[in-house]
């Protein structure tokens, strides 16, 4: 069976994934045990429902922070990174 | 099922557990009936302020309750921490009302003065600041060029309203209340010898005492206890970003920053019914204007908006009473249920635990309307 994949980037690491998956499939098949810390209590948190509805996915995708990875799809080239702590305004 | 209680609060918002936990905490064990995830429930989708700025403009005696409750506040926070160890982030921060361009601080200016003039006391305490006394009371923050200063009030501040609710939840349950989701009050019925029996889904409770404070749902049963109070919706858009570092703001009606970090940006004053749908509309403008106030709030990510609906008098101060057809009977409805929460778990509830609103709860009597 083919299968069209596309190639994204997991904190800088090459992945090849499903061209439909999302970029938090894509995270996971990375081999992120976690995809961001709480900016409330610094845990380590992971997608969890995979549908939008929990936050629990946010990370920073193409330099663009807090996006729930769970509704993005994948596109080559995407630059998938995990999310440490809370941003600064500036 | 059958059976009694003490008293018995209907709804479970922020004003009747504020008073069951006030009840029960004076030793009378109230039963509180309330509905299911799919009511409307102001008290779980509002700003969290605990706001005096404004209050009473044309009523002064509701800018004294308003104070007296921000006063209850900080050892009403500690208190229900000590007793259910959860934190409701209350702080006393100050608050401010932003003005963006000469004439929105000119009618601030107005406004500020009017409300001391009528209030002899003046119970807000509140002042105009210009934008450098604004940039002294937050050094980090970065305000947009048309700030031109604001309105003050140093006994303002802020909550989060979940955890106030659950405080009041756990702490009324642990001095003794029962809780009952899920079991609406269907009819309320005065008896002949006194005392009501309330009919719900799950079978009829007798009480000798009855406070109704249903929010929206005070409409359809107050008629069975004598009362004639019209509570009226009004809808507030608000929206919320990602969670970020904190930048040492002070609350403002339009945005605040939460204690985990979120912005929340709000709210609008719609007169659209029960509908409790957002709109695009709405939220560009608030957006819109939040960053004129901190330009870097453009590059904050929102997360989510909602919006809920204001249980409002048409004076949009409270109302509290007793029923003088049937004595035992109590309604209670405000617009600020958040701000308030001291005071009713206090004040209030002593009253209504005497069966004796006094000469500080007589003004909120509904009878101010019908002159009107
Ligand atoms: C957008 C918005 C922003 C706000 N911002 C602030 C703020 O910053 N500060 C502030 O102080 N206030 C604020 N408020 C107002 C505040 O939320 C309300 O004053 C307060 O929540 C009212 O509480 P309540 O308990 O009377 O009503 P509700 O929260 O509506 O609770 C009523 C309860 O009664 C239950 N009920 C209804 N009918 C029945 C029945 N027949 N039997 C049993 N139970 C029943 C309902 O299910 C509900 O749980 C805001 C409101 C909105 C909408
Ligand atoms: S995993 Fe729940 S919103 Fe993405």
């Amino acid at each position: 069976m083919t299968r069209e994949t596309v190639t994204v980037y997991v904190d800088g690491k090459p992945v090849s994934v499903g061209a439909g998956e999302s970029a938090a499939a894509a995270a996971l098949h990375a081999g992120l045990s976690y995809t961001r810390t709480s900016p409330v209590t610094d845990e380590k948190r992971a997608p969890y429902c995979m549908m939008g509805v929990c936050f629990e996915c946010l990370m920073v995708i193409d330099g663009v922070p807090s996006r729930q990875a769970c509704m993005v799809k994948v596109a080559a080239g995407m630059r998938i990174e995990r999310q440490i702590g809370a941003r600064e305004l500036g | 099922m059958n059976e009694t209680a003490e008293a018995v609060v209907i709804g479970g918002g922020v004003v009747g557990s504020a008073i069951a936990y006030g009840l029960a905490r004076r030793g009378v064990k109230p039963l509180v009936l309330d509905e299911g995830d799919d009511a409307i429930r102001s008290s779980r989708v509002n700003f969290g302020l605990v706001w005096l700025l404004g209050k009473g403009d044309g009523m002064p005696a509701y800018g004294f309750w308003t104070r007296r409750s921000a006063d209850l506040w900080p050892e009403f926070a500690r208190e229900l921490k000590d007793f259910t160890g959860v934190e409701t982030h209350y702080v006393k921060s100050g608050g401010v009302s932003y003005c963006l361009g000469e004439a929105e601080y000119g009618t601030r200016t107005e406004i500020i003065t009017r409300m001391r003039e009528q209030a002899e006391n003046d119970p807000y305490e509140a002042r105009m600041i210009d934008r450098g006394e604004l940039i002294d009371l937050m050094p980090r923050v970065k305000f947009g060029p048309e700030v031109l200063g604001a309105s003050y009030g140093p006994h303002d501040g802020h909550v989060s309203p979940l955890n106030l609710l659950h405080a009041l939840h756990a702490g009324m349950k642990r001095h003794g209340a029962a809780y009952r989701p899920l079991t609406p009050a269907l009819e309320v019925r005065p008896l002949a010898a006194g005392g009501f029996e309330i009919r719900t889904p799950k079978g009829i409770i007798a009480t000798p005492k009855v406070v109704l404070a249903a929010g929206h749902g005070i409409n359809p049963l107050e008629r069975q206890l004598g009362f004639d109070v019209e509570v009226l919706a009004e809808r507030g858009q608000i929206l919320v970003t990602e969670r970020m570092a904190p930048i040492g703001l002070l609350p403002a009606n339009g945005v605040r920053q939460t204690a985990e970090g979120t912005f929340l940006i709000g709210t609008t004053n719609e007169e659209v019914g029960y509908d409790t749908s957002t709109t695009p509309r709405a939220g560009a403008a608030m957006v819109r204007r939040a960053i004129r106030v901190i330009p870097a709030l453009a590059h904050a990510r929102i997360v989510r908006t909602w919006a809920g609906l204001r249980t409002l008098t048409k004076d949009e101060c409270p109302v509290y009473e007793e029923s003088s057809q049937y004595p035992g009977a109590f309604l209670a409805t405000c617009h600020s249920g958040v701000t308030l929460a001291a005071i009713h778990a206090s004040d209030l509830a002593d009253a209504i635990c005497e069966g004796r609103l006094g000469a500080n709860i007589e003004p909120f009597h509904s009878r101010r309307l019908k002159d009107q």
